[in-house]
């Protein structure tokens, strides 16, 4: 025993807190975008956790929880950081959140293997994460990145839309998105650019491109802030008159109270809509809009939905989250209620689940939304799941 | 020996002693209380700190304002990456390759640069680095602006890079080499001919040295450490992005030299440690003053950098007097 | 033919919002011999200040058009304060001292404005095209800004060129000795020049508002770009920073809007996409490289 004096001290130290262990809260890391202009998103997500923390009246399974928020700044290597620091400093059971595909590839190593600690993305699906990269300690309440847009094309598809032009942010997520329209949508691609990521915010040179292409439709993968800018400038340009457009992640609650009725009309697919007609989503949505004054997001339900598998497991295992054998396989029942209402793990870790079409509305107050119109896929599946060694 | 013994005698040397051998008991101090994450900022203190001597060789000693030195992070870095991408994680082939990648880029932009002066010296070096910059930005095989996972170089078994202590004291003892070299050189014919053309090139010219050949190796020499410290730096994270080697980086590490002491030996260390402080406790330092305000830190880090670039030149060396090596010199 | 004259006005408009950044930064630093890093922060600040300003008046060009003696006071603030200290001391301490600036500044609009960023909506009359070329639709907001931003760069000409601070300015960029000794108060022109190259940075950052989006940092990266086209202008002339504003522009839309098609015929879309941006700004760079080794003092510096 080279450290015998320390270590020592070290058993005195957790001998002391022995007792105190049912009480000992919870720890819970998550990261988001809390600054700079994706920074709503992050503040959407941090009210659902709260949200939900509430509704769990502050415990799990009989434990009282903490989230520790950490913001990456939008920026993989930070966001990289931030988790080791939730992972080392803070010990924290699980972390969560994760708005970014980029972020959250540089961060994944780092959590589930050097860290072995569970983690759970709130939103980002990136194709590796679903295949070759599949963890045992990685679990989604979001997608692959690759569905919503496969919904998207199929829709598309069906109604018989001959061409389109795609457009989406240069990054892991970008690129996932254009792959998975071209999986269902079978017509003519016009075009494709992938922009520069998050830096470039002015779309002069492709609109005139588009202009130049004259496709049926545009599909665009451009979340937040970016979302905004690009349906700006293209009603600006005077195209959304010319070229129908459609979209993933690019108009929602995040966006619409920037983009209001420019956004009118326009078709997008999602997972989770706030209209879906089961108990638990109605509760969350009138909580939600009546606390904020505003739609909550898919990006905000899916927070929700993290912290209530990670309540689940907590739960069934009487809040003592020290193996983490049985945590995993308390999770991978997915034993809690969806706001999208349940679903199943596939073997990668990834919902089993449905897409909606939804259309951006005025509801009966005059506030913009979105509503659901149709149903695109049933309990679809990831294109990657094969890929991944777990059975 | 009697040197060092006197040395150490001095405040300067006590202080540095110190400050070496609790840098040395960092990882056991870290293991007793239980703080991984100290130890994670401790190595990349030590990783940036070595970045800093070699940015003091050339600007501190030579009074080279290069603007650029963040982008040997980059090639040490990208140099283990891409190895270790196709495969070769050896570290006996990826370290010489990333070492004399930042040599040869060293030394093609000094050679380019050093004919210029001020502010045209500053941009050029600059823009060199944005260069790269963005063709780490351009390489989509890469990871592009996403950046890389790579896996840790391998030492056919004789040192575990994943085991955190070990790689602590591997960085640490090359900090220490780094530091050696650094003083070897301030005191050689070679390092007093680049701190005397700091002073006055036209002197040096005229007493025949080829001033620019010396500034020039003297690029190079401090390249191929930059990329020592970039190499180290990817294999802390295990992970490598275009983000290392951002200009701002670069403007960190003039803040660190300067802050530290320019031209001392040992001025880049207390000032990497100095930098990486105040980043660390300057946040909980105004939440004490008031709940909410450590996020604002900077407003009072820029500030203080204004103060140190208007009032204290000297840097925290200058603190415990004036130095040996300067008073030979000055 | 319309494709290629739309992305020519886009890089018309690019290089007219650069020119305005480094025209106040070739001033500073061909009269003042100041590297002010913190110039990009002032490009910055004139968007908030327009931000705050048109949400006030509930007008954008009234907005706007407050901003702008507000930047001015803010740059005078800046020069009595900081960079007045700094005009004899060696560029090391500029960087320095003005780097220092930049982390005050963002974290400053951090505490002032919040974390989130901002947005300028375009204004009403603006928000619609204009026919360049029958036929041609281009955004009436982008093709205000090559108005105001081709008026600006006249005027500035005519100040240089035809008046007094003009004649004085010039001078002090050839020696700035000699203005002294005509027995000018140097200190008020310096501080004048330092507030005037606020003004232009402060416009060039309230008119990009609406195609970018307001938020920290916005001023750092363009300030490389703007360093880099004084650089390949000369330092301290404007006629030169005009050009190179110009050849960037045209660079960088030649490497967004025609690149990645060319880069396609070979490389994957996302391969492209990641590289044409890249080679654009990497050719910046050359273009400064070349420009250096061919004239060490730029285009249209002074011989040293």
């Amino acid at each position: 025993m080279k450290f015998g004096l320390f270590g020592t001290a070290t058993i005195a130290a957790i001998g002391l807190a022995m007792p105190a262990m049912a009480q000992t809260p919870i720890k819970i890391g998550f990261i988001s975008t809390f600054s700079g202009p994706q920074a709503a998103i992050g503040e959407d997500m941090r009210r659902s956790v709260e949200l939900a923390k509430e509704h769990l009246g502050g415990k799990m399974g009989g434990r009282p929880f903490e989230i520790i928020y950490e913001d990456d700044q939008f920026k993989p290597d930070v966001g990289k950081q931030k988790s080791e620091k939730l992972v080392q400093q803070d010990k924290v059971n699980v972390v969560t959140g994760y708005i970014w595909s980029n972020v959250l590839l540089a961060s994944l190593k780092t959590v589930t293997e050097e860290g072995d600690t569970i983690l759970i993305s709130a939103n980002a699906g990136p194709s590796q994460i679903a295949g070759e990269l599949c963890n045992k300690n990685f679990f989604s309440t979001s997608w692959q990145n690759d569905q919503t847009p496969m919904a998207m094309g199929q829709y598309l598809q069906e109604k018989g839309v001959k061409s389109l032009y795609l457009m989406a942010g240069n990054y892991a997520a970008g690129k996932d998105m254009l792959a998975g329209v071209k999986r269902t949508f079978k017509g003519e691609i016009k075009g494709e650019d992938l922009t520069k990521w998050p830096d470039q915010l002015d779309f002069s040179a492709e609109l005139a491109k588009i202009r130049a292409a004259k496709p049926d439709g545009i599909f665009i993968f451009y979340p937040g802030a970016h979302g905004v800018q690009f349906l700006t400038q293209y009603v600006q340009a005077g195209l959304k008159s010319q070229i129908p457009f459609y979209q993933v992640f690019s108009i929602d609650a995040i966006t619409l109270p920037q983009q209001k009725e420019l956004a009118l009309g326009t078709l997008g697919a999602q997972e989770w809509v706030n209209d879906l007609p089961n108990e638990q989503n109605k509760r969350y949505v009138a909580d939600f809009k009546k606390k904020h004054g505003v739609y909550p997001s898919y990006y905000g339900a899916q927070s929700y939905d993290s912290i209530m598998l990670i309540a689940s497991a907590a739960e069934a295992l009487k809040g003592d989250l020290s193996n983490k054998d049985k945590v995993r396989a308390e999770m991978k029942k997915a034993n809690f209620k969806s706001l999208r209402g349940d679903f199943k793990y596939n073997t990668n870790q990834f919902p089993i689940q449905n897409f909606y079409i939804q259309e951006a509305v005025k509801d009966a107050d005059g506030m913009m939304t979105v509503k659901t119109i149709a149903t695109a896929v049933k309990d679809g599946k990831d294109p990657y799941y094969e890929k991944c060694p777990m059975k | 020996m009697t040197g060092w013994l006197a040395f150490l005698r001095t405040p300067r040397g006590l202080a540095t002693a110190l400050l070496l051998l609790a840098l040395a008991a960092l990882p056991l101090l870290t293991q007793a209380f239980d703080q991984r994450y100290l130890l994670s900022i401790g190595t990349r203190i030590v990783i940036w700190a070595i970045a800093a001597v070699s940015l003091n060789m050339i600007l501190g000693y030579g009074g080279m304002v290069s603007f650029g030195h963040a982008v040997f992070f980059g090639i040490g870095g990208y140099a283990v990456g891409i190895l270790a991408h196709h495969g070769i994680t050896n570290g006996w082939i990826q370290w010489p390759v990333g070492i004399v990648a930042a040599a040869t880029w060293a030394a093609l932009v000094g050679a380019l640069s050093l004919r210029t002066r001020g502010l045209y010296f500053i941009m050029i070096t600059l823009a060199f680095a944005q260069l790269v910059y963005y063709v780490g930005v351009g390489l989509e095989a890469y990871g592009a602006d996403d950046g890389l996972n790579i896996s840790r170089s391998r030492f056919s078994g004789l040192i575990n890079l994943r085991d955190k202590a070990s790689f602590y004291w591997l960085c640490l003892a090359l900090l220490c080499a780094t530091l050696w070299f650094s003083g070897r050189f301030a005191n050689s014919r070679f390092g007093l001919v680049v701190r005397g053309a700091k002073s006055n090139e036209l002197r040096m010219m005229a007493l025949g040295f080829p001033v620019f050949r010396y500034r020039l190796a003297a690029f190079t020499i401090a390249g191929a450490f930059g990329g020592l410290s970039g190499i180290l730096l990817a294999n802390e994270g295990a992970y490598i992005s275009p983000a290392m080697m951002s200009w701002v980086k670069s403007g960190d590490l003039i803040v660190i030299v300067v802050l530290g002491g320019m031209g001392t030996l040992f001025g880049p260390l207390f000032g990497t440690i100095a930098f990486f402080a105040l980043e660390e406790s300057l946040p909980p330092l105004l939440d004490l003053a008031r709940k909410g305000w450590g996020e604002y830190w900077q407003i009072v880090f820029g500030p203080l950098l204004v103060l140190i670039a208007l009032y204290a030149k000297g840097g925290i060396d200058s603190l415990f007097g004036r130095s040996s090596d300067e008073r030979g010199h000055g | 033919m319309d494709y290629l004259l739309l992305q020519m006005l886009n890089g018309v408009q690019l290089g007219l919002l650069m020119f305005l950044l480094a025209a106040g930064l070739t001033l500073t630093f061909g009269i003042m011999d100041l590297v002010n890093l913190a110039h990009g922060s002032l490009y910055m600040m004139g968007a908030y200040f327009a931000w705050t300003l048109i949400g006030w008046t509930d007008s954008f060009v009234l907005g706007a058009l407050l901003a702008l003696p507000a930047t001015f006071l803010l740059g005078i603030v800046v020069e009595a304060v900081v960079a007045r200290r700094l005009y004899a001391r060696d560029h090391l301490d500029q960087v320095l001292a003005t780097f220092g600036l930049i982390l005050f500044f963002n974290e400053l609009v951090r505490v002032l404005w919040g974390a989130a960023g901002k947005s300028i909506a375009v204004p009403a009359f603006l928000n619609r095209t204009v026919e360049i070329l029958p036929g041609v639709p281009y955004p009436a907001y982008r093709f205000a800004i090559i108005v105001v931003g081709g008026a600006v760069a006249l005027l500035l000409a005519w100040l240089v060129a035809r008046t007094r601070i003009g004649m004085l300015i010039r001078a002090g960029a050839s020696n700035r000795r000699m203005i002294g000794a005509l027995g000018v108060n140097i200190e008020l022109l310096f501080t004048l020049v330092f507030g005037l190259g606020a003004v232009f940075a402060g416009l060039a950052g309230l008119m990009a508002a609406p195609i970018t989006s307001v938020k920290i940092g916005m001023g750092d990266d363009i300030l490389i770009l703007a360093f880099v086209i004084i650089v390949i202008g000369g330092i301290g002339s404007i006629k030169g920073a005009f050009v190179a504003a110009m050849v960037v522009g045209q660079i960088d839309i030649v490497g967004r809007a025609f690149l990645p098609d060319l880069l396609k015929t070979f490389l994957s879309t996302s391969a492209a996409s990641s590289a044409a941006p890249a080679i654009s700004q990497i050719l910046v760079y050359i273009v400064m490289a070349a420009v250096l080794v061919w004239r060490p003092t730029g285009l249209f510096g002074q011989r040293a």
